[in-house]
């Protein structure tokens, strides 16, 4: 897929003057062009939908950046400003916050899908391994910027992770007051995690670009998984536009439609009530919680009892994914014909919904009704924090265990030879 | 003159040299890399202004016996806790309970003052400010993630690993101390 030819012809005298100058127009028309499996579902619109919101951030972001004071005396303040006095401030504001979540909701079916459809293996590592450092990016940016408004959670939130780090033995501490800029989190902390968090949404746009990349040259995935022959091409491919920008296009609108939904008439669903508090280092809230896209990774980190051991199962979560496409040893790239793996597969999903639930609970607070069973070893069993245990236990396993065991195992049923095969029955020439 | 410098095999005659070239040039540029870098990644460290703020006064009789204040030294909180006797007593007696993070009540009080508790109030696991008089030893309790501590601030039970931190302080007179 990625060595066809370009088809371009330049028409104007101005595009023929580019063509040999700057292939700008060129690049364009072959990326339009780009056959493209023509099984693809809806599931493979996130990508799309993914590169809109980047956009949204970005662009809401550099707004608000232009009403937005980076001092801890007027932050709050600012951000009030812009809610009150700023020309439409409140709606460019409920947009970028809600526009973090909905970023996530998108890119949490991304990966699932790419897990789903096996998206990940050879030859698409590359394009997984960028994902994964895109994904570690957005949470490191989507902190930062809930840090800026300076309210209750922020400053609470940013002590918390901050902390995480003096966990490490040894270079802990220097590093907590390198990273903060002083004793504890302050004016050159929220000055230095403004700076970050307008920086790395950029850094995100050039991972994009890799991750593009590497996707036209290793070629999409498709729902059946196989890689389309080259003699096949003409007939299981269909150039990106318009089959595909429609498609696109048409899921783009639906999701903005939920996206609507929270700004216009919900925009604070999403967000802690606690974070309209202004920041006060001398009360805790009385329950910290992060955003909802953060709390599975919160709940591993609390179903550790040792804090640096907590840490390192936190990060590791998320280190796991780097590796996925060599812990998975089947040959066979989509789950659609590997019955055992899909159940375990949507064990995982429901067991990830389980891990954000736990994550805003109270980990000593019971699971079912109001009694208590037996103390297991540092909780009662009847609590979140055993629950919290087990899903993340099941959460790791699913990667390190079950993957590669499963591979070995299982029988998958029988792969069609072609993307029109399961359509068309085999007889796909005369489709 | 260009004669002596391009030897017959270009290619391969000056190998050696030619690689001690690349090698300390590269080196060279790695090094200049790292001096450019380092007082940009030093800049972000406390700057002198932050430092400046390193020590604070406080006067003990504002405290009433079995009561604490909060005072913020360095962003942080700072509990000062006039302990009762029976607290006192509390705390030595479980010097030798099997600490976490063993230590006696009397090193972490002044000589004279054991009544006086003067701790950092971050706890120990994540940073959230302990509740006072709360938890099932009597100390404080974090609500955060459910960290229990003692009448001498340390802890007991839950995951912070350390007791609540001793900061710098000495008496300067017999009411007031000096902080940091």
């Amino acid at each position: 897929m990625s060595d066809h030819e370009s088809t371009y012809v330049p028409k104007t005298g101005i595009e023929k003057w580019l063509d040999t100058r700057l292939p700008i127009v060129r690049f364009g028309a072959d990326y339009m062009a780009l056959p493209t499996p023509r099984n693809l579902n809806y599931w493979w619109t996130f990508g799309g939908i993914l590169a809109l919101c980047l956009v949204i951030q970005i662009a809401t972001g550099v707004i608000l950046a232009m009403h937005y004071v980076p001092n801890t005396e007027m932050a709050f303040a600012s951000v009030e400003r812009i809610m009150r006095d700023v020309n439409g401030g409140d709606l460019i504001r409920y947009t970028h916050a809600n526009g973090a979540s909905m970023f996530f909701i998108a890119v949490y079916l991304h990966m699932l899908r790419g897990l789903y459809y096996g998206s990940y293996k050879a030859p698409r590592e590359m394009i997984w391994i960028i994902g994964c450092l895109i994904f570690f990016l957005m949470i490191a940016t989507a902190f930062l910027g809930y840090v800026l408004p300076w309210g209750q959670m922020s400053y609470w939130g940013a002590e918390v992770i901050t902390n995480l780090i003096g966990a490490i033995p040894v270079i802990g501490e220097p590093v907590l007051i390198w990273l903060r800029g002083g004793p504890a989190i302050d004016n050159a902390t929220l000055n230095r995690f403004f700076s970050l968090h307008y920086l790395l949404p950029f850094v995100i746009a050039g991972c994009v670009v890799l991750h593009l990349w590497a996707l036209h040259a290793a070629g999409q995935n498709n729902p059946v998984g196989i890689l389309i022959p080259k003699d096949r091409e003409k007939k299981d491919t269909l150039p990106f536009h318009p089959y595909f920008t429609v498609k696109d296009g048409f899921a783009i609108i639906v999701f903005l439609m939920l996206f609507a939904l929270f700004v216009f008439f919900m925009p604070n669903a999403l967000g802690h009530a606690d974070n309209y508090i202004p920041a006060n280092p001398l009360v805790t809230p009385a329950h910290i919680v992060p955003e909802w896209y953060m709390l599975p990774f919160y709940a591993i980190l609390r179903a550790i009892p040792d804090k640096f051991g907590g840490v390192v199962a936190m990060f590791a979560a998320i280190g796991i994914l780097f590796v996925l496409p060599w812990l998975d040893t089947s040959k066979v790239r989509s789950m659609r014909y590997r019955p055992t793996m899909r159940t375990f597969f949507v064990l995982f999903v429901i067991n990830g919904l389980i891990l954000g639930w736990c994550g805003a609970q109270l980990p000593d607070a019971p699971v079912i009704g109001d009694f208590k069973t037996f103390i297991l070893i540092d909780g009662d069993l009847n609590s979140y924090l055993w629950l919290t245990r087990f899903a993340t236990l099941y959460y790791f396993a699913f990667f390190a265990i079950i993957m590669p065991l499963v591979g070995l195992r299982e029988t998958p049923q029988p792969i069609p030879a072609t993307i029109s095969e399961p359509v068309l029955g085999g007889d796909a020439e005369k489709g | 003159m260009a004669e002596s410098v391009v030897t017959e095999n270009g290619e391969g005659g000056d190998a050696t040299r030619r690689d001690f070239i690349h090698i300390a040039a590269g080196a060279a540029a790695v090094g200049a890399a790292g001096m450019m870098a380092w007082p940009l990644i030093n800049s972000m460290n406390p700057a002198a202004d932050t430092l400046a703020l390193a020590s604070i006064e406080f006067d003990m009789t504002k405290v009433q016996e079995g009561q604490q204040i909060v005072i913020k030294w360095q962003g942080k909180p700072v509990f000062v806790r006039y302990r009762t006797p029976a607290e006192i007593q509390a705390a030595r007696a479980d010097d030798r309970a099997g600490l976490p993070d063993p230590q006696a009540d009397a090193d972490r009080v002044k000589e004279g003052h054991q009544q006086y508790l003067v701790l950092i109030g971050n706890c120990t696991h994540l940073g959230c400010i302990p509740t006072f008089g709360t938890g099932d030893f009597g100390g404080w309790f974090c609500p955060c993630h459910g960290s229990h501590y003692d009448t001498s601030g340390r802890i007991r039970k839950g995951p912070a690993p350390l007791n609540l931190v001793v900061p710098e302080y000495e008496f300067l007179s017999d009411t007031r101390i000096k902080i940091g």
